[in-house]
């Protein structure tokens, strides 16, 4: 290539040329979404999501699961709310727990309740945790491209009796882990959860199967997120999740 | 000149050499320059009948993480000077470390004691000379020859003088209490408990701010340093028993066994 003629070549001389063109006929013709105002509008102004924070636990037992969360939601600097739930119940055997933007966390778990209910009508029966971790896989990715602001766990006892834990991301990548844990404190808990139970990287893979150890270290992992998190505080939320169904507890931890 | 190199040596101050590369970097739109912490706190002054009342949460954060549990905010100027730092951690204590050397010559050169108008407008000089950039929000209080002073210096090189000062993101929250409770010639015990509230506001209600309070009590002739005299923000429950790391988790892929010979005169070193 002759590099002294290249220079001078304005190799955008066509895009621009092309640009330049302007009639009514061509901004008609141009396909909605590359409309100067819609552009625009689309890059600044106005953005819907906002973080409320707050961090969730979940641990799955050989015949149970365990939810442990923090109550405190959170705008900036500001305390709005120190005793907000964010488990759910949607049926006897499972529970979703999320982080992340409550009211989107409060549209997504009414929705699912109502999903639940749609589908206990139609079949007759209530639907298992299985069903209900695709359905909520499915929920999130129809979100694509204007997710729910929601880091979920969703955690029940599965057909075979044994504790089981869906981790998701916010527009519906999830797998089927032995714990989890979202929010602002993931990055704190996830290394403790990592040395104290079974996961991915353990060969020996045997559940924990007491209840009250488990229960034990989950509040501990909160109460101890607590300590270096700012946004994670006010109260400990324990569900625990059996054959005999759901129990919640709530104790206070450190409040500033 | 045979001292040449004494010109390449760096002359003292600061060193600005990194704003060539940040600005660099920021030009290639690769990478981008690192950014400083905004830092939260909450910190008061108060005036009283007869001195001066400085209070100040413990808690130091970088982001949302808390970096020190139980720091010190409240820093000695002089023996009748104290300031309340909010803002940078570094330049609120590297700054009040200068002008603490600055008023103690001062002291010894005439023999006097310092002013805290003095103190004030020192540090308020530095931090207008570098245009807003050190970060420091200074609650500066102590009693000299005029009486009880409390003076608030900013980091834009402003200086507000007020029977009652609040600063640091936690600031809203002291100054309603502060507006609500405060009035004229105070007693001390008044003035320490006004000041608790207000920084107990702040460590409630400002996520910036927790952990314990810190007062300073400033009279003639005499302070009092009464250094968390509220503590009630702790970790309330621990796993009984503690934890235990399981060896049978890991795969052992290769063992060896090697035998320990002790040469004579040596001691065997502490494994236990």
């Amino acid at each position: 290539m002759d590099l002294e003629n290249y220079t001078n070549v304005n190799i955008f001389k066509k895009v621009y040329e092309k640009r330049e063109v302007s009639s009514i006929h061509n901004v008609v013709e141009q396909p909605h979404h590359l409309l100067k105002d819609n552009t625009q509008h689309a890059k600044g102004g106005f953005n819907p999501y906002v973080n409320n924070q707050g961090t969730t636990v979940a641990i799955a037992g050989k015949d149970f699961v365990l939810v442990a969360a923090d109550t405190r939601i959170s705008q900036g600097f500001n305390i709005l709310s120190r005793d907000y739930s964010r488990t759910t119940k949607l049926t006897d055997q499972c529970v979703i727990t999320s982080g992340g933007m409550v009211a989107d966390i409060e549209t997504l778990h009414k929705l699912l309740i109502a999903k639940v209910k749609t589908y206990q009508r139609q079949f007759k029966k209530t639907p298992t945790v299985e069903s209900l971790a695709q359905l909520l896989g499915n929920t999130l990715y129809g979100r694509r491209f204007m997710p729910y602001y929601a880091f979920n766990l969703l955690c029940g006892i599965d057909q075979n009796g044994q504790g089981s834990v869906y981790g998701y991301d916010a527009i519906g990548s999830w797998d089927k882990l032995t714990y989890g844990v979202q929010g602002s404190g993931s990055e704190l808990g996830a290394p403790i959860l990592d040395n104290q139970f079974v996961g991915h990287n353990y060969l020996v893979k045997t559940l924990p199967d007491d209840v009250s150890v488990v229960e034990d270290t989950g509040k501990d992992i909160i109460n101890s997120i607590a300590e270096r998190d700012i946004y994670t505080g006010d109260q400990v939320e324990i569900v625990i999740v059996d054959k005999n169904g759901i129990r919640v507890k709530r104790e206070p931890i450190r409040r500033d | 000149m045979e001292l040449d190199y004494l010109k390449t040596l760096p002359l003292g101050g600061f060193n600005f050499d990194n704003c060539i590369r940040n600005r660099a970097m920021a030009e290639s739109g690769i990478l981008q320059a690192p950014k400083t912490m905004k830092t939260g706190t909450t910190i008061c002054g108060v005036l009283f009948k007869d001195g001066v009342v400085l209070a100040a949460d413990t808690r130091a954060t970088g982001g949302s993480i808390v970096g020190d549990k139980n720091c010190e905010k409240i820093h000695n100027l002089a023996p009748n000077i104290f300031c309340c730092g909010a803002g940078t951690a570094a330049d609120c204590d590297h700054v009040t470390e200068m002008i603490k050397r600055q008023l103690e010559l001062h002291r010894l050169n005439t023999h006097s004691e310092n002013r805290v108008q003095m103190a004030a407008l020192k540090l308020v000089a530095h931090a207008f000379k570098y245009g807003g950039q050190i970060g420091t929000h200074l609650i500066v209080g102590g009693v000299d020859v005029k009486g009880p002073q409390l003076i608030e210096c900013s980091n834009d090189g402003n200086m507000y003088s007020m029977p009652y000062h609040t600063t640091g993101s936690g600031s809203l929250a002291a100054m309603a209490i502060m507006e609500t409770r405060y009035k004229e010639n105070m007693t001390r015990e008044e003035a320490v408990n006004l000041c608790i509230a207000a920084i107990e506001a702040g460590i409630y209600h400002d996520l910036g701010s927790g952990s314990n309070v810190d007062v300073c009590v400033i009279t003639r002739n005499k302070y009092e340093m009464l250094r968390n005299i509220k503590h009630d923000n702790f970790k309330v429950f621990s796993k009984p028993g503690g934890y235990q790391f399981k060896k049978d988790r890991v795969q052992v892929v290769e063992e060896f066994k090697h035998k320990l010979v002790v040469e004579a005169g040596e001691q065997p070193m502490d494994l236990s």
